[in-house]
């Protein structure tokens, strides 16, 4: 596969255009994933995973055929994950007057801290409370902890995506491992 | 062995797949008596199997064809490119033709000098080329972009190429002058193709004529 996607690269490099459609047939499910687990919402992983391809095709001369394209495709997936984070304005403010609702604010629609009915918790309960919970992580460590669990690449491999030290990208996962285990000690 | 740093520390490294032997052991034997580093381990464990339970998510259908339709359009040159790649008898029939038509066209039309096969006993004023009274030109006699006037005698094929014959006596198609003589063929060549023709006839005479020598 890798060497399919080796071939494939070649002539895109050389104007093919037709030769990428495989390319993003076969990747569109990882970035899309990567990204969706990295934003959390749908509309914006689409948005931004679509952007990642997009951007590859365009500066396809400035990858490096000795490495491999998966690392150089999820660079820059990543880089555009944070951009947007960090660009990110909140949607909505909870303190903003619901239209039509005489008084009521955006906080009378939030869950209640009570805790849930234990028939509710349930294995996709669990499952989407995990996947909140990795979303709550600042970026620096929700990039590695997705990487390395769930898209298992390797400490090197992370390393090179996100052009950091080993040594950093250790670290990280350090405290992303023990800021989780925090908070799901208790589920 | 401090539980807080060096234990913890250990788990992560184990975790990394980083471990010795030698602190692996030393973390087994730390864990046997230390609880809280069990639970904590434990803890560890469990929240990275967590983790990796989270299910598989898919790109939404139609994603590659949308990423497809939002490239900025190919090179009109690449396209080109793929369409000679599918029909190449067509290409090389095509850079044939390219090639002999320009080649013939720029022969053609370049060389605008007046050119004659023979100087002696010939005179050229500008660009008309008299063959004077009295004078037999012996062999075959070519003038290129120039006119000719015959008051003598050619004692062979006279070929005019993009030009023409003064001499109203002589009225065209071999026939015979009244006042200078052609003991041959007259030939004009004005067309291109006439040109091209008058060409590859000489150049099959000339392979007959080295063939019989």
């Amino acid at each position: 596969m890798e060497f399919m996607i080796k071939e494939k690269i070649k002539q895109v490099k050389k104007g093919d255009q037709a030769a990428f459609e495989d390319v993003v047939a076969f990747y569109q499910n990882k970035i899309y994933q990567h990204c969706f687990r990295m934003l959390g919402n749908a509309h914006e992983a689409e948005d931004i995973a679509q952007e990642a391809f997009i951007r590859a095709y365009v500066n396809i001369h400035s990858y490096d055929d000795q490495r491999k394209f998966s690392t150089w495709l999820y660079r820059i997936a990543t880089n555009l994950t944070i951009d947007r984070i960090r660009k990110r304005k909140p949607d909505y403010y909870l303190d903003a007057e619901i239209k039509g609702a005489d008084g009521l604010d955006m906080y009378s629609q939030l869950e209640t801290d009570n805790p849930l009915p234990e028939e509710e918790v349930e294995s996709l309960e669990l499952k989407s409370y995990i996947h909140h919970e990795i979303s709550e992580l600042p970026p620096k460590y929700r990039t590695i902890i997705i990487l390395r669990y769930l898209e298992d690449f390797s400490l090197k491999e992370i390393s090179d995506i996100l052009d950091i030290p080993l040594g950093t990208v250790k670290t990280r996962i350090h405290r992303g491992r023990e800021a989780l285990r925090k908070k799901l000690r208790h589920v | 062995m401090n539980c807080k740093k060096e234990a913890v520390e250990l788990m992560h490294k184990y975790l990394d797949g980083d471990l010795t032997k030698v602190e692996e052991s030393s973390l087994v034997q730390h864990l046997e008596t230390c609880e809280d580093c069990q639970k904590h381990f434990h803890e560890l464990k469990r929240t990275i199997t967590w983790i990796q339970s989270t299910e598989q998510i898919v790109a939404p259908p139609n994603f590659t064809q949308s990423v497809m339709d939002k490239l900025p359009k190919e090179k009109k040159r690449i396209s080109y490119m793929r369409w000679f790649k599918a029909h190449p008898v067509i290409t090389a029939a095509a850079i044939f033709f390219i090639f002999m038509f320009s080649g013939v066209f720029s022969a053609y039309t370049h060389d605008s000098q007046l050119i004659v096969s023979k100087q002696e006993d010939l005179i050229i004023k500008g660009d008309t080329v008299i063959v004077p009274e009295g004078v037999t030109v012996e062999g075959d006699l070519v003038v290129k972009n120039g006119n000719l006037r015959i008051d003598g005698t050619v004692d062979g094929n006279v070929t005019l190429i993009h030009g023409k014959l003064l001499d109203n006596s002589i009225e065209g198609e071999g026939l015979m002058a009244s006042v200078g003589e052609v003991n041959g063929k007259i030939e004009q060549v004005d067309q291109v193709f006439e040109w091209m023709w008058y060409h590859l006839r000489n150049m099959f005479e000339s392979i007959f004529s080295l063939g019989t020598v």
